[in-house]
């Protein structure tokens, strides 16, 4: 019989070599992605339950949990309206742009998102293209709620379409035809056809899209004016405590969102492992 | 719902219905809530005219903000690159305990906030953190130096390389490795020659993304990076800090330029993944 | 330098792919592995290549402890039934791989090495076709790609898998016909491993049957044809392979 070395099959790396890049790999994610992830827990609670729950009744931090929770409220519904009549339109029908329109689509993900943030301040802000119709009108849209809303809403709008335009694509078009022919109305195609295909689809980029919404920093920051207990959203929040040397309470209000990611992530594999066919024809991030 | 529109030529009539509906709804979103107020960006900087548009470019402030970016933004994707192909490599190829969790881990950047991440990353390289303190015992200093800004990108950076290459390891048949073993080549020669090359389109497409992510940065970055004009400073910072002198078009011209860099990477992607798709 | 299979056995888990395999063949012999899927008979060919290592049993050939040498010093030459061309490198590129992996004490210089890949791509009938890309040809021009790219390092011996399974009838029927010739020509020991018996009895010189990890019958082609000598066998060549 033959010994060791030469019983591994040619497409099999040497058993040493697996350990040592297995070992390399983990240290790499270890020290990247688990280290920051376990500091926020631990800042959090260094000072014990009391201090995080402290923090997270205070006045500010409930103001800023309540205008988070209301701007992904309004923000992820839209773009999921957005996402199916987007992936509605390009997977069931042919048009000339529609590589235009998908490329058009992916754009925020290209973009910085403090630069998705002065877009807005350079439409609505004080010196914006309706800088003073806003003002003479006493509309508030930049350092306010409807500011911050469409920020968000730039930012987050492709994680849906981008999830159901392959996904639709893939599903073709029979079975909605097969609808129509049979007498059904658009509506009812959709809803008895298309929907219950693209359910799990749907969830997921919901996810992602409630995931990034909540969590969205840099675009808010530009809008938003930082005005603490009326437009400072969880993680705005968390900057002022932070620079304010608050290290607890910043953090404790950041374990929330570091709790939203873990759940966000166990469910994002759930889906995919569950669903994994029905979720996309090709996954993009 | 109504019966067809009477037959536009310039698209394929469909039997399904809808489709003025869900494009214009689409067209109309996009238009109103991207399109419109991305041109404000590229009209805006005009007001101050070619000269001054100029002007604000040259500042040694702004040159050295952009330059950070992008110089730090590189040396995170070549980081990501490196390793990336690595953990992608391991958790395809590799069985080991625990693989399903560290699989799903990856994907953190993804979902966790930047702010958090910021946070928790200047916490963990001070100069007394986890991370941080033994690097300062071998003169090493992360926190309010360039290198603090490599670290958070390389973060924010991490899952893009990977993920774009889990597919196409998984989909490669190992036949063609294992021709090349029959072929008289070492396992060394197989990945240098046959797997690496395989691999490299979509190698790049990863890093291209992870690039043209890390240079819009902000959140994971300003906590670490301290923000030191001249020193540490990143790009999107100095945009902010210019809107809030109110030197708004100082801000439009700094977003002009970020917004053409993300064009060109996107034009970047397209071909990549174009040339990708020729290799099949 | 004939071939000796002795009492070889693999087994998957709990799935016994072969069980005590045994057989014999003479030098330059055309042999045919036939069966169904799953009858292991993929299995013993990779085995025969070293990309798969038996739990038991013993391979000689060329005066060799076979499954002493490691795949890449063997110089079987084995054929994949989807090519398993490497798509970044140009058809030229492909054919002189076996060449440019050699260490260098053994390399030939590069225009030696130009000049075999032009014999080897006129031998299977592609001239000129070296610049282009996998992707630019037919199944059946790839087909003769990687059987030229496999005799290029002059194996000892040939190993096919299935080689004509993703083309369509007429190409394979060309292909068979064609390599046939090829092995009257070479002389090379040969072994084929198909599921279509028609296939296998137009081109080998000794057909061995498996069913389930064993070999139900072998022998000379003519002679398993017209004498089945188990139900399986009697059976198996009834059914008109599709």
């Amino acid at each position: 019989m033959t010994h060791r070395a030469e019983t591994l099959r040619p497409t099999e790396d040497h058993p040493l070599l697996r350990v040592a890049l297995i070992a390399v790999a983990l240290a790499f994610l270890g020290a990247f992605l688990v280290l920051p992830l376990v500091t926020v827990f631990h800042e959090a609670f260094s000072d014990g339950l009391a201090a995080v729950w402290a923090a997270l009744r205070e006045a500010d931090a409930q103001s800023a949990i309540g205008l988070t929770l209301i701007t992904a409220a309004i923000a992820v519904p839209l773009n999921a309206a957005f996402g199916v009549a987007a992936s509605w339109a390009v997977a069931k029908f042919d048009f000339p742009g529609k590589g235009l329109l998908v490329t058009l689509i992916d754009l925020p993900f290209s973009v910085s998102p403090v630069v998705s943030g002065l877009i807005y301040v350079l439409v609505f802000g004080l010196q914006g293209w309706f800088g003073d119709w806003l003002r003479q009108h006493d509309v508030k849209i930049i350092f306010a709620l409807p500011g911050i809303v469409l920020a968000t809403i730039f930012v987050t709008f492709p994680f849906v379409a981008r999830e159901l335009i392959p996904l639709m694509t893939d599903q073709g078009r029979e079975e909605e035809e097969a609808a129509v022919s049979l007498g059904a109305s658009g509506w009812s195609t959709f809803r008895r056809v298309t929907l219950p295909n693209i359910k799990w689809g749907l969830l997921y980029g919901v996810l992602l899209c409630n995931a990034r919404a909540m969590g969205e920093f840099g675009a808010v920051s530009v809008v938003s004016g930082h005005i603490r207990g009326l437009t400072d959203t969880m993680p705005l929040h968390i900057e002022a405590l932070y620079n304010d040397y608050q290290y607890v309470a910043a953090f404790a209000v950041a374990s929330v969102l570091a709790c939203l990611a873990l759940v966000t992530l166990t469910l994002k594999s759930v889906l995919e492992w569950r669903y994994g066919d029905e979720i996309a024809a090709v996954h993009h991030h | 719902m109504a019966a067809l529109a009477p037959a536009r030529r310039w698209r394929n009539p469909s039997a399904l219905p809808g489709f003025g509906l869900s494009l214009g709804f689409t067209l109309f979103y996009l238009s109103a809530l991207v399109l419109v107020p991305l041109a404000a960006l590229v009209i805006r900087p005009w007001e101050i005219g070619w000269s001054g548009f100029r002007e604000v470019l040259a500042d040694a402030r702004v040159v050295h903000a952009l330059l950070l970016s992008f110089g730090a933004s590189f040396i995170a994707a070549a980081i990501n690159t490196a390793f990336g192909l690595l953990v992608a490599w391991v958790l395809v190829r590799y069985r080991f305990p625990g693989k399903n969790v560290v699989d799903a881990i990856v994907d953190l950047p993804f979902a966790l906030p930047t702010a958090v991440a910021g946070i928790a990353l200047s916490t963990l390289y001070a100069r007394n953190g986890w991370i941080g303190a033994p690097l300062s015992e071998h003169g090493i200093t992360v926190a309010y130096t360039p290198l603090g800004v490599v670290v958070a990108l390389t973060f924010i950076g991490l899952p893009f390389v990977v993920r774009t290459l889990q597919p196409v390891l998984v989909e490669m048949s190992r036949e063609a490795e294992e021709a090349a073993a029959t072929l008289g080549a070492t396992r060394f020669q197989t990945l240098r020659r046959v797997v690496f090359p395989a691999l490299l389109p979509s190698l790049l497409t990863g890093a291209a993304l992870a690039f043209a992510r890390a240079v819009g940065e902000y959140g994971s970055v300003i906590f670490i990076a301290g923000n030191l004009p001249g020193i540490s400073e990143i790009a999107p910072l100095l945009i902010i800090i210019k809107l809030n002198e109110n030197d708004v078009a100082g801000a439009s011209a700094i977003g002009v330029v970020m917004l053409a860099i993300s064009f060109v990477m996107l034009l970047t992607l397209n071909l990549l993944q174009a040339w990708s798709a020729a290799r099949k | 330098m004939s071939l000796t299979i002795d009492s070889v056995s693999k087994r998957f888990g709990s799935f016994e792919a072969l069980e005590g395999v045994s057989l014999r063949a003479p030098q330059g012999a055309f042999v045919a592995l036939l069966g169904p899927s799953g009858s292991g008979k993929t299995t013993l060919l990779r085995i025969l290549g070293g990309l798969e290592f038996p739990d038991a049993g013993s391979i000689h050939f060329a005066d060799l402890n076979w499954l002493g040498v490691p795949a890449r010093a063997r110089r079987a030459g084995f054929v994949f039934q989807h090519y398993a061309l490497f798509k970044h490198m140009t058809v030229a590129q492909n054919v002189a791989f076996g060449l440019t992996v050699k260490p260098r004490r053994e390399r030939p210089p590069r225009g030696e090495i130009a000049r075999r890949v032009e014999e080897l791509l006129a031998l299977v009938q592609l001239e000129g076709l070296g610049k282009r890309y996998p992707s630019q040809l037919s199944g059946g021009q790839r087909q003769r790609v990687a059987l030229a790219r496999a005799l290029a390092i002059e194996p000892r011996m040939l190993l096919l898998d299935e080689p004509f399974g993703a083309l369509d009838a007429k190409v394979r029927k060309e292909l068979r016909v064609w390599l046939r010739s090829l092995h009257e020509k070479l002389g090379l020991t040969t072994i084929f491993v198909t599921h279509d018996q028609d296939e296998a009895f137009a081109m080998a010189d000794l057909v061995a049957v498996m069913n389930a990890g064993k070999i139900e019958q072998y022998g000379p082609a003519h002679d398993v044809r017209s004498t089945p000598r188990t139900p399986f066998v009697l059976d198996f060549l009834e059914t008109r392979a599709n």
